[in-house]
């Protein structure tokens, strides 16, 4: 049909699949924050560190390398659940943060500044499939950072160990996965929260910040007053951190002392929330956030 | 099997098929405020106006429509599609243009109306053929590669209509389309508004308090006041109606003139010293007045019908949705 010819006419032709109308949000966004050389330049500087853990994990199988240059790697650092949580799932996490930082805040402000969300709200596009449009902007880009490369490396151990290793080590690949996805979820919904509510970019950024770090302090203070670990729960990072450990089978609730005949005792004091409470805790923040972002996306605010 | 356009024809000014609203006791609370009254009708037009005064509740029953705000009470359909049920089905059917300044920032204006044409559910390479035709038909063509936030009050409207129309909808709510245009820019959206009505592809609601706007676009109105609906009509039968609804000016002697007329069941008023107003009956014919004039010698200066304008009946609605 001529570009030029210049009449009303019904569209008669196909249709995409309902399903999958949610996706053009992100790839409309991903396209956008794609044309900043700064944030492709952080995007592709998120893959330097998931390089240099491939290259630990090879040399840990390079026996001529370890003997060319004496390096005790093997004792070092060992290829295990520790290596994979501490060395790649936490610095990943922490990178995918700043990368949702840039992204996120503007994502639904926009539209709500502008009045936008009529016009989508008006086709059939749901509110569900505004919100989950907009969170998977976050969830690829994070994705692509985190659990992605981290099951690349998992399966880079495991070819390089054997079959033996990778059958016994499963858990693994599933704490990678299952913890990096809580997190971007968690990331994923604060950051369109926050947009949803705090309209101009730099004032949302800020918030985000305030949001993972001032609970670290409050709880501190929690914990300092009430003689407790309990006041991590008001953390963020402390309830991620709790998350990974558990889904790691690393996490430990009570801490060990030795008291002054030597011998080795459990620290009363010392006892942290059992990990049931952080999953709780993380569900209620998730679910808080969904609150918020349902009040907002709205075609229209009804003033009472 | 992949889905396709639906394929609803849109309705002539007839009693066949759906009406393209159907409104059944339909009513709208906020906050425990009554915003619709139980509004009841069917409306088949091809444009349909949609008058009231400020705060009659247009815009709600339009949103109301949409799926935006839930009914209290009632319910309402369109095409058939009733709007608590099957509300997906109906936003496939409509196109919006709302009234207040909507737009996404920082974004062509091409990339913006083929990003909502994408979300109604054309697949990418038809939305931003069809993007690219509906700015050429609003007159954005030139335009259309600059970002939304430059442009104008008026290139504002236009690219709201081109997104309301670029998925080819069935029935487009337009709400205050010519707010904020100049009177070239008015003149060149009313034409554009029938020339989508004239193309019998799509029924339209226009929501206005400009009386001029919906005389010139619609040919049914439906009059809103404090949430109710206080008139449904078609605007060329109730022209026609009065056709028979006389204006005289007259010179020579009235009495013997209008004795002849009142012979004839002819309501009359003297108006003036030489101005007359007459009610014909059905079965009397202009003709017949001019042979009692020339019968009595009364010369005819001028002859009009007086037909009731859009502001008469919208005034009368008034006064009636106030008794």
């Amino acid at each position: 049909m001529a570009v030029l010819e210049r009449s009303y006419k019904p569209y008669v032709g196909r249709l995409s699949p309902q399903w999958s109308r949610f996706l053009i949000i992100p790839r409309d966004a991903l396209r956008d924050v794609f044309r900043s050389k700064i944030f492709t330049g952080l995007f592709l500087l998120s893959f330097v560190w998931p390089l240099v853990c491939a290259i630990l994990i090879y040399l840990h199988h390079n026996a001529a390398v370890l003997a060319l240059w004496q390096l005790p790697l093997r004792d070092l650092v060992p290829i295990d659940a520790s290596f994979f949580r501490l060395w790649i799932v936490v610095p990943q996490g922490y990178m995918g943060f700043f990368l949702a930082m840039l992204v996120a805040p503007s994502q639904v402000s926009r539209d709500l500044t502008n009045n936008a969300l009529p016009l989508v709200l008006s086709r059939p596009f749901s509110r569900t499939d505004y919100v989950v449009g907009k969170m998977s902007i976050v969830i690829i880009l994070l994705s692509a950072i985190t659990w992605v490369p981290g099951l690349i490396l998992f399966l880079l151990q495991s070819y390089l160990e054997g079959w033996s290793w990778f059958s016994q080590n499963i858990p693994i690949a599933s704490a990678i996965f299952i913890g990096s996805l809580v997190w971007i979820l968690l990331l994923a919904l604060t950051t369109q929260a926050i947009s949803a509510w705090v309209r101009w970019r730099l004032a949302s950024r800020a918030v985000l910040l305030g949001v993972f770090f001032i609970p670290s302090i409050f709880s501190v203070v929690v914990n300092e007053i009430f003689r407790t670990e309990w006041g991590y729960l008001f953390d963020l990072q402390a309830l991620i951190w709790n998350i990974w450990s558990g889904l790691f089978g690393q996490f430990q609730t009570q801490q060990t002392v030795i008291d002054t005949m030597g011998a080795e005792q459990i620290d009363p004091l010392s006892s942290s929330p059992p990990l049931w409470a952080s999953w709780l805790v993380m569900f209620l923040i998730c679910a808080a956030c969904l609150a918020l972002l349902s009040r907002k996306v709205k075609a229209y605010e009804v003033v009472k | 099997m992949p889905d396709t356009a639906a394929s609803i024809k849109v309705s002539p000014t007839t009693n066949a098929g759906p009406p393209v609203i159907d409104l059944q006791q339909l009513s709208v609370t906020f906050g425990g405020r009554p915003i619709l009254r139980e509004l009841n009708g069917q409306l088949r037009g091809r444009a349909i106006g949609l008058l009231g005064p400020n705060g009659a509740g247009k815009t709600t029953l339009i949103h109301t429509l949409l799926g935006f705000h839930a009914p209290s009470s009632g319910t309402a359909s369109l095409f058939g599609c009733d709007i608590r049920g099957d509300a997906n089905q109906i936003k496939g059917l409509v196109g919006y243009m709302p009234e207040r300044d909507a737009f996404i920032a920082k974004m062509s204006c091409v990339h913006f109306v083929r990003y909502l044409a994408e979300l109604s559910g054309l697949p990418a390479a038809a939305a931003l053929e069809r993007a690219h035709e509906a700015l050429f038909f609003v007159g954005l063509g030139e335009a259309r590669y600059r970002n939304l936030d430059t442009f104008s009050l008026g290139m504002k409207q236009l690219a709201k209509l081109a997104q309301a129309i670029v998925h080819g909808p069935k029935l487009i709510f337009l709400d205050e389309p010519t707010n904020g245009l100049d009177p070239p820019a008015r003149t060149r959206m009313i034409k554009m508004i029938r020339e989508i009505r004239d193309s019998g592809e799509a029924n339209i609601v226009l929501s206005s308090h400009l009386l001029r706007d919906v005389e010139e676009c619609c040919e049914e109105i439906v009059i809103l006041k404090d949430g109710r609906l206080v008139t449904y009509c078609n605007l060329e039968e109730e022209r026609r109606a009065n056709k028979k609804f006389l204006m005289l000016e007259t010179r020579g002697d009235l009495k013997p003139f209008v004795s002849a007329v009142n012979g004839l069941d002819c309501e009359y008023a003297i108006t003036g010293d030489h101005r007359v107003k007459l009610i014909l009956q059905e079965q009397t014919e202009v003709r017949d007045i001019y042979r009692l004039a020339a019968q009595t010698n009364v010369q005819i200066r001028r002859l009009s019908y007086k037909r009731d304008s859009l502001e008469d009946i919208f005034l009368k609605a008034m006064e009636n949705g106030s008794n």
